[in-house]
């Protein structure tokens, strides 16, 4: 079963917990991603797994190193009750499913499987399933494309 | 006639046609601002490169604007490498907006350089991009991977939010200021109070503020999840209808408003200074892109003219950049500071996000300017971070632990 990995309790986590500001003029390596927030998690992380958050998450600087990192550890998708701005562009831009949905993350209790069918726009919470919007049209190419450089290439080829 | 907020006639503008809240929008920038990140972002040009067998001209080289000044002068091997690889690209892509180290932070930098203009759509690839809302510009920041796609395709994204108005009103107390009103602001609304909103600050003491203050309040709505801060026009620019809709309004007196320190490890844990007189600082710093201007520097002198810094208390100074380094200089401001026992450090973002100097061991408190206090940030987790103006910054250095400044100053 995928794991989930619930920091729904703690509002407004940021970035510098996810990605010390120390290391961001450094090569980018994976060890230091959720350093300040969750040690463990990096040691736990397996391809398919799902992180349930608070408000706000990705809340501060622009470093885009959590959004890579989340991506290249094969999370499935983040559910929060809200999102930071710039973090949720770089979602889009690194083509990692993020997904607005507080009435998901206040469900899911300990134990509960956590299931996500993007293109169905739905979650499934133990036996509870949610609805989610999709993606505006204009982004959800960026998306399909893996992200936008790759988005870019397409055009630029 | 609907009457609109800033940012829909600022998008209408731009796209040439009426732009609704919720709506997407692709713009071309007039700006694109990097700093030392440019060298990551150039990297991400090149994989584009080997993926389309092709160099990639930058789309509009004199729209963007590169300052170095995170680490600065470069610390590691690695950051000069990072400093020399955004040298070659400015030369090979004729960039000719470029400031090498030691002109200053980058939101000083750019808008002395005269690049912020009323009614302009800046981004940036630093979170604190918004800090040019105070000279009427739509700014805001995005991520190294967008700063890529803009310098290839000349274009982006823009989702044309909702807004909130702020009104001002009255005048502040002596020994308070922009920082203290933009901890509170902070403080009521949240550190995710106005998540993806357009804030505008209106009202009689917005236009009266000088650009310094102004600077200060725009660069920190990003601390409440804002997507821009911005205020109104001086001559020309783009303005608000007095009867446009917002999804909040809030009015502040900048009378009522006392000295407000923000606590660790969140800028909204935010309490009046005198709660806080047991607290004793190791560190303490006046600087950074919130408040290392002119002013910011003088209104630390006048509290430290004759006193020295508490035996055990380190006392930085960053000056945001050359030009008020420079005017600092002329003015004694610095000799003043240099007297009190304060260590002068190169104009950039030095310490703040804990990147090189004035790291901080376990334990230790650090009182500062800045507009972060976030766990870590100063390069050590088991730290604490205080946030406060430059005014109670100085006037802690003198005590040795947490003080107001009307009181150092009765």
């Amino acid at each position: 079963m995928r794991r989930v990995f619930n920091y729904s309790s703690i509002d407004s986590i940021n970035t510098d917990q996810m990605y010390p500001g120390k290391y961001v003029y450094q090569d980018f390596d994976i060890n230091h991603l959720f350093e300040d927030l969750d040690p463990e998690f990096i040691k736990k992380v397996k391809p398919g797994d799902i992180i349930l958050a608070g408000k706000n998450f990705g809340y501060g600087s622009s470093r885009e190193q959590p959004v890579v990192g989340l991506k290249k550890v094969g999370i499935k998708a983040v559910i929060a009750k809200s999102f930071a701005r710039i973090f949720y562009r770089s979602g889009i831009n690194q083509g990692l499913l993020l997904i607005e949905s507080p009435e998901a993350v206040e469900a899911y209790k300990e134990g509960d499987g956590v299931e996500v069918d993007s293109k169905e726009g739905k979650i499934r919470v133990g036996k509870n399933t949610f609805q989610f919007p999709p993606l505006p049209v204009e982004l959800q190419e960026i998306l399909k494309d893996g992200g936008l450089l790759a988005h870019i290439v397409k055009e630029l080829k | 006639m609907k009457a609109k907020t800033f940012i829909r006639k600022l998008l209408e503008r731009k796209v040439g046609r009426e732009v609704q809240e919720g709506e997407i929008v692709f713009v071309e920038p007039d700006i694109l601002m990097m700093h030392d990140n440019a060298g990551p972002i150039v990297k991400k040009l090149e994989v584009m490169e080997s993926e389309i067998g092709r160099k990639i001209k930058v789309k509009y080289p004199k729209r963007v604007v590169i300052i170095l000044d995170h680490v600065i002068p470069a610390d590691k091997q690695e950051d000069a490498l990072n400093h020399q690889k955004i040298r070659e690209f400015v030369k090979a892509q004729r960039i000719k907006n470029f400031y090498d180290i030691g002109r200053g932070i980058c939101h000083q930098v750019l808008p002395e350089e005269g690049f912020a203009v009323p009614g302009g759509l800046i981004v940036g690839s630093d979170s604190h991009t918004c800090t040019y809302g105070a000279f009427n510009s739509f700014a805001c920041g995005i991520d190294r991977t967008e700063a890529a796609g803009v310098l290839a395709t000349g274009k982006m994204w823009l989702k044309c939010p909702r807004s909130y108005k702020i009104e001002l009103y009255g005048k502040f107390r002596k020994w308070t200021g922009a920082k203290d009103l933009i901890l509170n602001i902070i403080g009521i609304l949240g550190a995710d109070g106005a998540t993806y909103k357009a804030v505008e600050f209106h009202g009689p003491a917005a236009s009266g503020l000088p650009i310094s203050d102004k600077m200060t309040l725009a660069n920190m709505s990003v601390e409440m999840g804002a997507k821009i801060g911005v205020f109104p026009p001086k001559n020309s620019g783009i303005w608000a209808s007095a009867m446009a809709c917002y999804e909040k309004n809030f009015a502040f007196d900048l009378d009522a408003i006392s000295p407000q320190v923000a606590c660790p490890h969140r800028v909204d844990n935010v309490k009046n200074v005198e709660e806080l007189w047991k607290v004793k600082v190791d560190q303490c710093l006046i600087g950074t892109c919130t408040n290392g201007r002119y002013e910011d520097l003088e209104i630390a002198a006048k509290i430290l003219f004759g006193k020295k810094v508490a035996s055990g208390v380190r006392l930085l100074i960053l000056p945001a950049s050359r030009k008020v380094y420079q005017k600092a200089a002329s003015t004694r401001v610095i000799s003043t500071l240099l007297t009190s026992g304060a260590v002068i450090l190169p104009p950039g973002c030095g310490p703040c996000l804990g990147a090189h100097q004035g790291a901080l061991a376990p334990g230790e408190v650090c009182l500062s300017t800045a507009n972060r206090n976030f766990k870590g940030r100063m390069g050590c987790k088991k730290a604490e971070i205080y946030l406060a103006s430059p005014a109670t910054v100085a006037a802690s250095a003198l005590t040795g632990r947490i003080t107001d400044p009307r009181e150092v100053m009765r």
